[in-house]
């Protein structure tokens, strides 16, 4: 008893130390940008920022608690951003303040990429691991050339949809919404950094739930050995398809605040590129590690940014940087000298290495 | 008729394109068990190479191919030994984003070194035109050539893995790295040869793509690379003729879609179809099915 009551502990001092530092983030970041404190070009990723570490955690969820590769998860943000923005400007007469328009356009992208999540999940969860990423991957494509080829418009009788060549008859007073390739190109910046770091918290807050719930552990059951879950009563299906809905849903929430800071999005925006960049997130940060998929994601948006001096190498350096990165923790050579490397720094200060043997008696 | 002929015979030799690139995929994740992204880009340099060694330095384009294929087998051993090796006993992911991280060093790279602006490459083979049937059907030259090294590789490389010491090495490696260890077969230089092979076929993939699509960027390379993954597990990852089929049925699918039904979607017919496939045979059109032991 005494040692369930330590693990569901540490389990959730982990959690509050993530939102904790998400708080202080925040907090910092706001009072810096209110200040004048960092350059405009930082203070313009602010959202992106938020948007991708809301991608990266619900990709965890899908990569790192359920244990399955997805190769399509930008096609999620991609059906939420594009059902949120078509919500929110729909609504512009209807709801004057922009904060409700943000909110509901963000519901209404989580609701649709929820739905988009049941349709892919039924018959992709019944595949197994290099498939099943394979065909995330079809999906993220198939959303991606449907919303290059889908016209929508708004006038008083309600939305018009067509698809493959703009057959629209709008009323003189009507807009046209999405327009094909050409994407949304007069979406009003309703993002915020406050929205972006709201949405962040409610994100880990329904995965630290879903995690530690009954049904987080029967998930992570399933990614573990799929046939003991089986064989001890868990409904595979249910739990598989819950955990990846979830994590479709949080995209399109996150695809809609994404949408909502630029003023034009086109679909080719959000390809298999997305993706990966996505999933490099979640694998730098560590699997099933949230706070590692947060730094990760806050630190490789900024990284091309930060290496603007390099100018035309940028790029080159950040795929070294992913190489290296890769190699010194996964190498068993290489890590064996990093973790030497750790114990001298270690033994240096023998306060630290007592703080930590301190802590390690905690646990 | 004629023109269905005609759509049917790009369609071949679009997916005989396809069929090359994912015999190095389904090559590599056979042996290395690894989904080698950078792949793509391998095909993209190769371009490149054969371009620069006609239009620079005039080079017969036959020499400009085997320049490229030179430069693309060497710059495929290089990648594994430096990038992959190391993490030979690392997770799957780990050694999928280190591809990735690959594949953006050569696309970044390349686009320093020749400059993101379009190339217009010059088929190799001429575009002269074989009319047939008394010019009711013209079939290009490109196309011809582009289905007859498919074939010759097809035949090649089933006699190099049934018949010889290093093919015999390579598929024992595929089955059981360990077992072929102790049957004293040299695993990492197999998976060298593995890799070598694989980006020399890139190469050549890499110079008919642009005999046939003449337009040559840094990214050229990306979007044929996931059609032939894609086709690579339509046909069953792992397996060499699966790749070949996989390969061919993709670019008649694509080519037929886009005259038929329409241009705009013709992606998404194709990777729908792979759904389709993959639902009603989970482990692709020739792949083995693994029985779960518990």
């Amino acid at each position: 008893m005494k040692t369930k009551k330590m693990t569901l502990n540490r389990n959730a001092r982990k959690n509050y130390l993530t939102y904790g530092l998400v708080i202080a983030a925040y907090a910092i970041l706001q009072t810096m940008s209110t200040t004048g404190a960092i350059s405009s070009s930082l203070k313009g990723m602010l959202v992106p920022i938020c948007a991708y570490v809301v991608m990266a955690i619900s990709l965890n969820l899908t990569v790192g608690v359920l244990g399955e590769l997805s190769l399509g998860h930008a096609g999620f943000m991609s059906v939420g951003a594009f059902t949120g923005v078509t919500a929110a400007m729909s609504l512009q007469t209807a709801v004057p303040s922009p904060v409700l328009r943000l909110l509901i356009g963000m519901i209404t992208g989580a609701v649709f990429a929820a739905i988009a999540g049941v349709l892919i999940g039924i018959p992709v969860l019944r595949l197994k691991g290099d498939y099943l990423a394979i065909v995330t991957l079809a999906f993220g494509e198939i959303i991606k050339s449907i919303i290059n080829n889908l016209y929508v418009g708004v006038d008083e009788h309600g939305l018009q949809i067509s698809i493959l060549t703009n057959k629209l008859a709008l009323s003189d007073n009507g807009k046209i919404i999405i327009n094909g390739p050409m994407g949304i190109t007069t979406i009003e910046k309703l993002s915020t950094f406050t929205a972006g770091f709201l949405l962040v918290m409610v994100t880990l807050f329904i995965v630290f739930n879903l995690v530690n719930s009954r049904s987080g552990r029967a998930i992570m059951a399933i990614r573990d050995n799929r046939i003991a879950a089986e064989s001890v009563g868990v409904n595979i299906v249910k739990y598989r398809l819950m955990a990846f809905v979830t994590s479709a849903a949080l995209a399109g929430a996150s695809g809609t605040l994404f949408a909502m800071n630029y003023s034009t999005i086109i679909a080719n925006k959000f390809d298999f590129n997305t993706s990966i960049l996505v999933l490099v997130f979640v694998v730098l940060g560590g699997l099933g590690n949230m706070l590692g998929s947060i730094i990760a994601a806050a630190a490789l948006t900024i990284l091309p940014e930060a290496l603007r001096q390099f100018a035309d190498y940028r790029m080159l350096i950040y795929a070294i940087v992913l190489i290296l990165v890769m190699l010194v923790t996964n190498n068993p050579t290489l890590k064996g000298y990093l973790d030497i490397a750790k114990q001298k720094l270690v033994r240096k200060k023998p306060a630290a290495q007592a703080a930590e043997g301190g802590g390690d008696n905690g646990k | 008729m004629m023109t269905f002929l005609n759509y049917l015979l790009s369609g071949i030799s679009l997916g005989s394109i396809y069929a090359i690139i994912a015999l190095g995929y389904t090559m590599v994740y056979g042996i290395a068990k690894m989904l080698n992204f950078a792949h793509g880009d391998v095909i993209m340099v190769g371009a490149y190479i054969c371009f620069f060694a006609v239009s620079r330095y005039s080079l017969p384009p036959l020499l400009g191919v085997i320049a490229a294929m030179a430069v693309c087998t060497v710059l495929g051993v290089i990648v594994e030994r430096l990038a992959y090796k190391p993490l030979r006993s690392a997770p799957s992911l780990a050694v999928l984003i280190t591809a990735i991280g690959v594949s953006y060093f050569l696309q970044n790279g390349a686009q320093l070194l020749w400059t993101p602006n379009p190339k217009v490459f010059s088929s190799v083979v001429g575009t002269n035109r074989l009319a047939l049937f008394g010019g009711q059907l013209t079939v290009s030259y490109v196309t011809l050539v582009t289905i007859a090294s498919c074939v010759v590789i097809m035949v090649a490389l089933t006699w190099f893995t049934g018949k010889t010491k290093t093919g015999k090495a390579m598929r024992a490696c595929s089955e059981d790295k360990g077992a072929a260890q102790l049957m004293g077969i040299n695993v990492n230089s197999t998976i060298s040869v593995t890799f070598a092979i694989g980006s020399g076929l890139a190469a050549i993939a890499g110079v008919l793509l642009c005999s046939a699509y003449p337009t040559l960027v840094p990214t050229t390379g990306a979007m044929p690379g996931i059609k032939a993954f894609t086709a690579a597990v339509f046909g069953g990852i792992g397996s060499i003729p699966g790749a070949m089929l996989g390969g061919i049925l993709l670019g008649v699918i694509e080519i037929f879609s886009k005259a038929y039904i329409s241009t705009q979607l013709s992606d998404a017919v194709v990777f729908a179809v792979l759904i389709i496939v993959l639902l009603v045979k989970p482990a692709g059109l020739l792949g083995k099915q693994v029985r779960e032991k518990v």
